[in-house]
């Protein structure tokens, strides 16, 4: 980097500034650890968790509620799911949550009692980010992350990014680091997620990290066209064609798949209309004080929300509530890389999840306790071994940053489609086939070239770029994680392979950048398959 | 998208500037701040709620800029509306629980509105086989 630049260092070194990141930097400076948290936005407005409103998934210590809590969500998981790993978020987000009570204004429950489990998205970053400062972290706003440092013996000794607000480049060493950077949502518009583009997972894949379970990234959220907002009014909708024909949509719950299919073979074929008037009578009055955002769109359009019928779309969430990330390896969220850990949406939620969407209970209290393990873990990494300040470090971003080939501008408006196509357009992720995965590989491969080889960002450019080329990284480790995975499994609809095959209950690893590669979990399929 | 800061009500405190999540804004020398990358907007309000002054309007559309005059919004009485609605400046109602009394209900109503929607859903095949 040629401009003039910062060095910065910590014990632990957290990168991201959602949920995830906020837990981690929590618990590593209870740890006693001497934290630096750096996030593309500001802690309290970035990420879909500051837009969103998470309930974490609650169930009370009695005799055999939390045993059968998780039997019957691990039976929904298509077999990819671990019981502990289900066992644990729902222990550690009982404990930990009542400790915000200090920063976040917990209401009733109806009852007499607090309500814990679900929270607000603004109060709730709010209230971590108060936690966080407290607790002794230092948080770096506005200071995006765009490649990894590493060692000479593979391990992650920092990162090294771009100040948009100073202008000024950052380089961090630490004794550890967490990626904690969250989804990606292929740049849909989905409510919060604009800087949710993946950055984590292409910078430690660069570093040699591998991913698991990119094939479970087909979902969507409702929303008016011209706004994603929270889901909550639009459970009871009915929905019409353009000539004011009632369409016959699947219930939203209890069959996500054919639902989503419904509407989008509608939108295929024109415009769908909602009509909310069959929504609770209890909704009506109240949303406001639920969500205070989600009429907002609407009353500045001057419609009534349960009144007047709409146009809506379907925001594509990709792995943000799909569950592929970074594959986590040891009960301490450590990433492939020694030195790396992996907390929330950057990390894969299989463990919590498998092939279903944990949106609604199991990702955010993943999100909490990964960010928890993942914190104390490093805090204790950082105690053993120190920062390695003497060691080599050398950084190892390269799509953007170093390009393969000769320098020269690439047009990035021309990249967004080819991925978007790939890996929201309706028809190729919600019917995915072998020819439709070929033809997106082949695609995307393209695109990669083009970016890799050539585009060399300059000072607050990098960071779009990094964007783009890590949004292009995940649309082809999905697609390539699609096309190996030959079967319907969950959230995984491959129309020319409708069942699901007892023999491929594994979880599918992918990772590379130049050339991707594919490689299941259980070694017996590996070498079956090959 | 965000449409308008209002000169006159802005303190150039540049509280949105940093808050802004996907830095669209840039600060102003000695005044309001500066609608910089409208393109990076993501409509998400929340530049709204964090300024005290309520001297930012953002619009609906997540697509594209809308035209709308000062004047226009406000009248519309929408100005500030949000922060008002968190409560993040006021005390909450008396005899309520705080300002997310209400919170607890929301997945009740989601489930009720899924089974609202489940119910219609099998009645109308019922009739569509009879
Ligand atoms: C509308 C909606 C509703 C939801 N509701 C629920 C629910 O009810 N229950 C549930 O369990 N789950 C729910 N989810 C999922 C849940 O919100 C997420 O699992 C959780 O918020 C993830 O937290 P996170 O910290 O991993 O990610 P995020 O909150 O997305 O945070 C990611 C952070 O990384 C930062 N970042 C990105 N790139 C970089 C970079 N290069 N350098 C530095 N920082 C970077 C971003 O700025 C951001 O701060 C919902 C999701 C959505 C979209
Ligand atoms: S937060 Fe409000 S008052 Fe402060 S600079 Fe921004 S617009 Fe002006
Ligand atoms: S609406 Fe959101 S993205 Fe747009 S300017 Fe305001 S804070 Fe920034």
């Amino acid at each position: 980097m040629t401009e003039e630049g910062i060095d910065l260092q910590a014990d632990v070194l957290i990168i991201g500034g959602g949920m995830a990141a906020c837990w981690a930097a929590i618990a590593a400076a209870q740890a006693g650890a001497d934290v630096l948290l750096v996030d593309k936005g500001f802690v309290g407005t970035s990420g879909v968790t500051a837009t969103g409103g998470p309930n974490h998934w609650w169930v009370a210590p009695e005799p055999g509620k939390r045993e059968a809590a998780v039997e019957e969500r691990h039976a929904r998981s298509f077999g990819l799911a671990e019981r502990h790993w289900m066992a644990r978020i729902i222990e550690e987000s009982w404990i930990a949550l009542p400790t915000l009570a200090r920063y976040y204004p917990f209401g009733g429950d109806g009852r007499g009692g607090t309500f814990y489990p679900g929270v607000r998205g603004p109060e709730y970053m709010r209230a971590l980010r108060r936690y966080a400062t407290d607790a002794g972290v230092r948080i770096l706003d506005h200071h995006p992350a765009l490649e990894l440092l590493v060692h000479d013996d593979g391990s992650v000794a920092g990162a090294a990014g771009h100040g948009r607000l100073t202008g000024q480049s950052w380089r961090a060493r630490a004794g550890a680091v967490i990626m904690a950077t969250g989804g990606c949502a292929f740049r849909s518009g989905l409510i919060g997620s604009h800087g949710n583009t993946g950055d984590g997972l292409l910078m430690a894949a660069e570093a040699g990290a591998a991913l698991s379970g990119m094939e479970f990234s087909v979902s969507y959220s409702l929303s008016p066209a011209w706004n994603s907002t929270r889901t909550l009014p639009y459970f009871a909708a009915r929905f019409f064609d353009q000539d004011g024909r009632e369409l016959d949509i699947p219930p939203p719950i209890g069959g996500e798949g054919a639902h989503l299919r419904a509407l989008a073979s509608a939108m295929l074929a024109g415009p769908v209309i909602a009509d909310l008037s069959d929504a609770p009578d209890g909704l009506k009055p109240i949303l406001r004080r639920i969500q205070p955002a989600s009429p907002t769109p609407f009353e500045r359009r001057g419609l009534d929300i349960f009144r007047d019928r709409f146009e809506i779309k379907l925001f594509g969430e990709g792995t943000v509530r799909g569950t592929g990330g970074l594959q986590v390896v040891d009960a301490h969220c450590q990433t492939s890389l020694s030195g790396l850990y992996a907390a929330g949406d950057s990390a894969t939620r299989e463990l919590v999840a498998g092939a279903t969407s944990g949106g609604g209970a199991q990702n955010a209290a993943w999100a909490l306790t990964s960010g928890r393990i993942a914190g104390a873990a490093a805090a204790a990494r950082a105690k053993r071994d120190g920062r390695r300040l003497g060691a080599a470090a050398r950084a190892v971003g390269q799509a953007g940053l170093r390009p393969a080939a000769s320098p020269r501008p690439v047009d990035l408006k021309a990249v967004l489609p080819v991925v978007q196509h790939a890996t929201i357009g309706y028809d190729d992720a919600l019917w995915r086939s072998a020819p439709k995965l070929a033809r997106a590989r082949d695609a995307l491969d393209g695109a990669w070239r083009l970016l890799a080889d050539h585009d060399q960002g300059v000072g607050l450019d990098r960071g779009g770029l990094r964007e783009h080329a890590a949004m292009i990284a995940a649309a082809r480790w999905v697609t390539a994680a699609a096309h190996r995975r030959d079967e319907s499994r969950g959230m995984h609809m491959r129309a020319d392979r409708p069942a699901t095959d007892a023999a491929l209950a594994s979880r599918l690893l992918t990772g590379g950048t130049d050339k991707v590669w594919t490689r299941f979990e259980t070694p017996a399929l590996q070498e079956a398959a090959a | 998208m965000i449409a308008h800061i209002f000169e006159d009500r802005c303190t150039a405190c540049q509280a949105c500037v940093s808050a802004c999540p996907t830095h669209v804004l840039d600060a102003g020398p000695d005044g309001a701040p500066r609608i910089a990358r409208l393109d990076q907007c993501q409509t998400c309000f929340l530049c709204e709620l964090h300024c005290e002054a309520d001297a930012i309007y953002v619009g609906p559309d997540q697509r594209q800029p809308e035209a709308i005059s000062p004047e226009a919004i406000l009248a519309s009485g929408h100005l500030g509306r949000l922060r008002h609605d968190h409560g993040w400046d006021r005390e909450p109602e008396p005899g309520s629980t705080g300002h997310l009394h209400d919170f607890w209900q929301l997945g009740p109503l989601l489930r009720e509105g899924a089974e609202i929607a489940a119910r219609r859903y099998s009645e109308r095949q019922a009739s569509d086989r009879a």
